[in-house]
């Protein structure tokens, strides 16, 4: 159980982790500057964030994280209208969703990666292609979370439905759905930075004409390693911002359940 | 994070609590999965000769494969399917060690949760692949590589739901046992662990798929054997069959890590079904 977070507690939370930023980043800094590995490879943490301060002024830059960022939204929303009514079915049905387990347990443990082939197959290295992984590594979490939230339903409330004459399809909208919502974002908040890890990911693996997996793989190509390492932290920060922004918006739609 | 934590929890339970070995019930399910099995068969069969491509061959060329190609082939054994798989073992135990001992810590410190937790999340959105040539320069081209690069993908996971799940232990069981004048050494091994496992677990679950996905990473690059490099190499080769076959050896080997995982979460866990 946590304790309700205050808005005072903030700003303390804020300045903590920025100290546990700053001093991991002195700790890389000073492992580089000590040059244990040849700086040619492993190039300075100071100059790396230089690099990445002036990525924000490079037009190809944006044109390249607009890319990551259109297919990985893209792959996720579609994820989120496939899991969510299946989740909902499957968490409402006990037969449905002991058959589908069979399959699910089946489909699951194949790996995205393993998947690049088939996608370059099917979709070339386009942002198809990057959708497509993206939307398979993503229906796991939210499917399995909306099944449990589903799972999770107060009967009472089920019930009450049931006796004022709901049917099945509006007590799984009316019900079961909102019930099972926290469950369903803390899904999704998993997917967003799994979307974001195979988009990229896939840039890296399969090539393509645009993308933050390129510009990384173009740069080491080139020689240019502050560059690709760069590119590589950019990413982290992206990730990171997608991560506070799902927490602040997690806190304000469901702030009422004290979790 | 503690959500996703019971929800795996859940989603085995939800069968129920432990059913007797050969029940009805039990039949009953072993029978339905066998007709779905039987239906995804002929589904795929359907599919694969309505298309009629090389890039999707039929499932009577691909399962025949699987067998005399990969499962009882002594030369797949030894240069695909061990190598990977003990990279796999050791990066998973490696990272889970780590993990757990660094989340309990972690999650009992609200000063250390909040400093770190910002760096985590960083690090935590690096795509793997991106690391893979930092991992090339520091730990070389070797076997080392791979298990550092599976450890260094599946730890988040677990390092996160071991810290959610240090958070949430009883702090009357704390008080408990320092009135018992249970030491340090105790409270963590009786207490902490204990409490946190059910998260712990879940971690493990996700980080154990994930650790799949990794071995066929880390073996993208700079790689002699394994599975997920002769699924590379046979699919630059066009040889379909042969790729469709890896992709299932690699379902079987996801289904056979994660039901291993479950067996010895059902005995770690065993108080808390009773």
């Amino acid at each position: 159980m946590r304790p309700p977070r205050r808005l005072r507690d903030l700003p303390t939370a804020w300045t903590r982790g920025a100290a546990g930023v700053l001093i991991t980043f002195a700790i890389v800094e000073f492992l580089t500057r000590a040059e244990f590995v040849n700086p040619a490879y492993v190039p300075p943490a100071s100059s790396v964030l230089a690099e990445t301060v002036g990525l924000f002024g490079d037009g190809e830059f944006w044109g390249a994280l607009a890319s990551t960022l259109w297919a990985a939204a893209y792959g996720l929303g579609r994820a989120i209208i496939i899991a969510v009514p299946l989740g909902l079915v499957l968490g409402l049905s006990r037969w449905a969703y002991r058959a589908a387990i069979t399959v699910v347990e089946l489909l699951r443990p194949i790996p995205s990666v393993a998947l690049i082939p088939l996608a370059i197959l099917l979709f070339g290295t386009g942002t198809s292609m990057k959708a497509f992984l993206v939307t398979y590594a993503c229906l796991w979490p939210i499917l399995f979370n909306t099944i449990y939230g589903v799972h999770d339903v107060d009967r009472v409330g089920v019930d009450t439905a049931r006796v004022f004459g709901l049917g099945w399809f509006k007590r799984a909208v009316r019900v079961n759905l909102p019930a099972a919502s926290p469950f369903i974002y803390t899904g999704i908040k998993i997917a967003v930075s799994v979307a974001l890890i195979l988009a990229i990911g896939a840039e890296i693996v399969a090539g393509g004409s645009s993308g933050l997996g390129i510009e990384m793989g173009e740069a080491r190509a080139l020689g240019d390693l502050q560059l690709s390492y760069a590119y590589v932290t950019v990413t982290g920060i992206i990730g990171l911002l997608l991560y506070v922004a799902m927490e602040v918006i997690e806190r304000r739609l469901f702030g009422w359940r004290g979790t | 994070m503690s959500d996703l934590v019971d929800t795996e929890l859940a989603v085995v339970r939800s069968d129920g609590p432990i059913r007797r070995w050969l029940s009805v019930d039990r039949l009953a399910d072993i029978g339905l999965r066998l007709v779905v099995l039987g239906g995804v068969f002929v589904v795929w069969l359907l599919a694969t000769r309505a298309v009629d491509s090389i890039f999707f061959p039929v499932p009577t060329d691909v399962l025949p494969a699987v067998w005399n190609d990969w499962l009882t082939d002594s030369t797949t054994w030894d240069e695909n399917i061990v190598p990977s798989v003990v990279r796999l073992l050791y990066g998973f135990v490696l990272a889970a060690v780590v993990s757990i001992a660094l989340g309990l810590a972690i999650g009992r410190s609200p000063v250390l949760r909040e400093m770190l937790e910002p760096t985590i999340h960083f690090l935590r959105a690096i795509p793997p692949p991106a690391l893979l040539p930092v991992f090339l320069i520091i730990f070389g081209i070797g076997d080392l590589q791979k298990v550092m690069v599976i450890a260094f993908g599946v730890a988040p996971p677990i390092l996160l739901n071991a810290i959610d799940g240090a958070r949430a232990v009883d702090q009357l069981h704390l008080d408990s046992a320092a009135a018992f004048q249970i030491g340090r050494r105790g409270r963590v091994v009786k207490v902490i662990f204990p409490a946190a496992a059910p998260n712990v677990f879940a971690g493990l679950r996700v980080s154990m798929s994930l650790a799949v996905i990794l071995m066929v990473i880390s073996e993208l690059v700079a790689a002699t054997d394994g599975i997920g490099f002769r699924i590379m190499r046979d699919s630059r080769n066009f040889a379909y069959v042969d790729m469709w076959a890896g992709l299932v050896v690699l379902a079987i080997l996801g289904i056979l890590l994660n039901a291993g995982l479950t067996l010895i979460e059902r005995r770690v866990l065993r108080w808390r079904l009773l």
